[in-house]
């Protein structure tokens, strides 16, 4: 028994300090504020990086809280792989839907 | 060592790790599908329907030739953007009071960092307010004429955030009944799992809206 509660005590790190998680409050908002002040930027809203853009930093806000916040950067890798498995199988699931509704194109022109 | 029966009988599995937090990433694993669903659902709609009011276009109706003005509200969805990750912070400063219960605060700051039960309050608080904003941008909809029978638009868009709402609802719910529990006997670091479980889910419902802010309200 007490090897099992051993194992529990080695699957995880200690999980951050109160200031760690003020820092990342304070980048989660400043990411939030650069997404916002993209969206008011005309001259940059119709150029080809302003989707990009907001997904990439989008996806950065998801990393963040899910790896400090729900302390999967420290916890066991098993819940790493509960999570990271349906979270892809879904990801694949949503682009292969748009994919065959046409909401993205491959343009064979351009292989040619 | 294999575990014993006695191990998983206190809520332990062979894995050595605790059942019932294994559950929670299961479970926030099968939400994931769920979301990408809905959130699927509205990109395929996404631009497809006939009649306004639209996300991000002014519209004129041809037959009355009423006006309708784009109809979401970026700087309201924003705002309740920043509340619901502050709620997030709230909830993580919770857990930390929570498994930290037992040393010893010296000063100020230490009793307000420590308080578990301010933490929990804040969170739930913040979740509320979060709703209240969801519940005025819906009431707004539907006098601008966008109901969730109006167009494709509308139908997409209140199932997934009409879920996502369900989804804080019960996260408040749950919150309340914590803070109610801390109040009547205090909250240790015995409770400590029961505390990361609840901000497991409080979290992954944050991690959603981040992707449905973006989607939805941000890219036009």
């Amino acid at each position: 028994m007490s090897d099992t509660h051993a194992g529990h005590a080695e699957s995880h790190e200690a999980h951050p300090t109160w200031s760690t998680y003020w820092k990342v409050a304070l980048i989660l908002t400043v990411i939030t504020v650069i997404e916002v002040w993209c969206y008011y930027l005309p001259s940059f809203v119709a150029t080809p990086y302003f989707v990009p853009t907001l997904l990439i930093l989008s996806a950065l806000k998801f990393v963040i809280v899910v790896m400090f916040y729900m302390h999967l950067k420290y916890d066991a890798r098993l819940y790493r792989a509960l999570f990271t498995g349906p979270f892809l199988v879904a990801m694949a699931t949503i682009i292969v839907l748009m994919f065959l509704f046409g909401k993205f194109a491959i343009h064979l022109s351009l292989l040619t | 060592m294999t575990a014993t029966a006695a191990d998983v009988g206190h809520g332990y599995t062979t894995t050595g790790l605790p059942h019932r937090k294994i559950a929670i990433w299961a479970f926030i694993g099968s939400e994931c599908m769920l979301f990408a669903s809905l959130i699927s659902t509205y990109l395929i709609y996404k631009g497809r329907s006939i009649n306004g009011p639209f996300p991000h276009e002014a519209w004129t109706d041809p037959q009355t030739h009423h006006v309708y003005k784009a109809i979401l509200n970026i700087p309201v969805t924003s705002c309740s953007t920043f509340v619901l990750l502050m709620s997030s912070l709230a909830m993580v400063l919770a857990l930390a009071a929570v498994e930290n219960r037992d040393i010893p605060k010296h000063t100020l700051g230490d009793r307000i960092l420590g308080s578990s039960k301010l933490w929990l309050f804040m969170t739930a608080l913040l979740g509320a307010t979060f709703l209240s904003f969801q519940a005025y941008e819906f009431t707004s909809f539907v006098h601008e004429g966008l109901t969730i029978r109006t167009n494709l638009f509308g139908s997409t868009f209140f199932t997934l955030t009409g879920f996502h709402g369900a989804h804080v609802t019960a996260g408040v719910l749950w919150l309340l009944t914590m803070l109610g529990i801390d109040f009547k006997r205090g909250l240790g670091p015995n409770d400590a799992l029961n505390v990361d479980i609840m901000a497991l889910y409080w979290h992954f419902v944050d991690v959603v809206w981040i992707a449905i802010f973006t989607l939805i309200y941000l890219i036009k």
